[in-house]
């Protein structure tokens, strides 16, 4: 048993390969079963992985779901962003240059309002749950961007620590719910074609939302969306702490 | 050589990072401005140039079809290894600040899409892991 434990310990990666090799076919097989594949195989298997990182999150106090869980050490890896990247910048192999063009003006658009949208959603609840400095609702809003323009923008603007914290919370809920949600709503939305997925990438900009919402949706989407939301962090991390924080200053 | 294609892969994500962080610094963010992006947009050059079509054709492009194939996988681990915890424990206001987001987003998509040219429906797709 000991010898067992060094093994995988020193392993992880490929314990990792295993672990998430047998998720995937036991979600395809589910998928195929128990609900005649009318939801996709890896919308179940995104599905499995955000369920076991709460398990796991509950059961180790961690913030980084089963990758904390010593024997599944690997999964942080091979899910980490290094691998992420690696992973999507691969999907562009095999994309028309034709595509990307036509797209091109619309995906700028989209970025813009997708930040300027998600902004005064995260403001507005902001102001209803009783926050009135420019400061505070400037960061819950950035939140409500990504989880990475939240924190960024309430650092450079100095926000109390408990409001950076609220403003990541609520850019991970943005996140995960993007990943279940885009296959649920994909067929009402049109996102079918590659052009609505880089209007989409830009709307909804979290990286790792769209990379998992879209792969669970239709993978051959996947490098449209993840081209655009690239972009929109950065664009978050630019407009916060200056243009939005001014205008929400004045407001107040 | 299967190696040659991961390895423009590598080169394609080295330079685009690169970019992004020099791109950050120049507008004076903390932030990687579209690396990724750059990166895949490195990636569909190569893969049109012609004088790049021995790293782009044959095993070679293997290599990069290897990783495109790994990308599920890589996404399930990520979801794996997210902070679902604090997203369901952040309380109300962090709850109702992205779901309202994520939903007045999603209700954008339509609206937006309809802008310029239009690109028809992907076929249906066969389910295979």
């Amino acid at each position: 048993m000991e010898t067992l434990r060094a093994v995988i310990q020193a392993n992880g990666l490929v314990v990792a390969f295993l672990v998430v090799g047998l998720a995937v076919w036991l979600s395809y097989w589910a998928s195929r079963h128990l609900t005649r594949g009318r939801i996709h195989g890896s919308a179940i298997a995104i599905l499995l992985g955000l369920l076991a990182a709460y398990a796991a999150g509950l059961a180790t106090g961690g913030s980084r779901g089963v990758a904390d869980i010593g024997l599944l050490a690997g999964i942080g890896l091979m899910g980490g962003g290094m691998m992420r990247d690696f992973g999507i910048v691969s999907t562009a192999f095999g994309v028309q240059l034709s595509e990307l063009r036509q797209a091109g003006v619309v995906g700028v658009v989209s970025i813009l309002a997708g930040v300027l949208v998600s902004f005064i959603a995260g403001a507005l609840v902001a102001l209803a749950f009783g926050y009135t400095d420019a400061e505070s609702i400037t960061t819950i809003g950035a939140g409500a961007v990504t989880y990475i323009v939240g924190p960024v923008t309430g650092t450079a603007i100095g926000a109390s620590s408990d409001v950076i914290a609220l403003a990541v919370a609520a850019g991970v809920v943005k996140s995960i719910l993007v990943m279940i949600g885009t296959p649920l709503v994909a067929r009402y939305i049109g996102l079918n074609n590659p052009q609505s997925a880089m209007v989409f990438g830009g709307l909804m900009g979290t990286t790792s939302g769209v990379a998992g919402g879209l792969a669970a949706t239709d993978p051959r989407l996947v490098p449209y969306g993840a081209m655009t939301a690239t972009f929109y962090t950065g664009v978050g991390c630019l407009l916060g702490p200056s243009v939005l924080y001014f205008i929400v200053r004045a407001l107040v | 050589m299967i190696i040659y294609g991961v390895a423009l892969l590598s080169a394609c994500l080295l330079a685009g990072l690169y970019l992004g962080e020099l791109l950050g610094q120049l507008l004076g963010v903390q932030a990687n401005v579209g690396g990724v992006g750059l990166a895949m947009l490195l990636l569909v050059l190569a893969g049109g140039s012609p004088r790049m079509r021995s790293l782009t054709t044959g095993a070679s492009g293997e290599g990069v079809k290897f990783w495109s194939a790994m990308y599920i996988p890589i996404v399930v681990a990520m979801a794996a290894s997210q902070n679902v915890v604090a997203a369901a424990s952040g309380g109300m206001l962090a709850v109702l600040a992205g779901v309202l987001a994520v939903v007045v987003s999603f209700a954008l998509v339509p609206v937006l899409s309809r802008i310029g040219p239009q690109s028809p429906p992907l076929p249906p797709l066969e389910q295979e892991p």
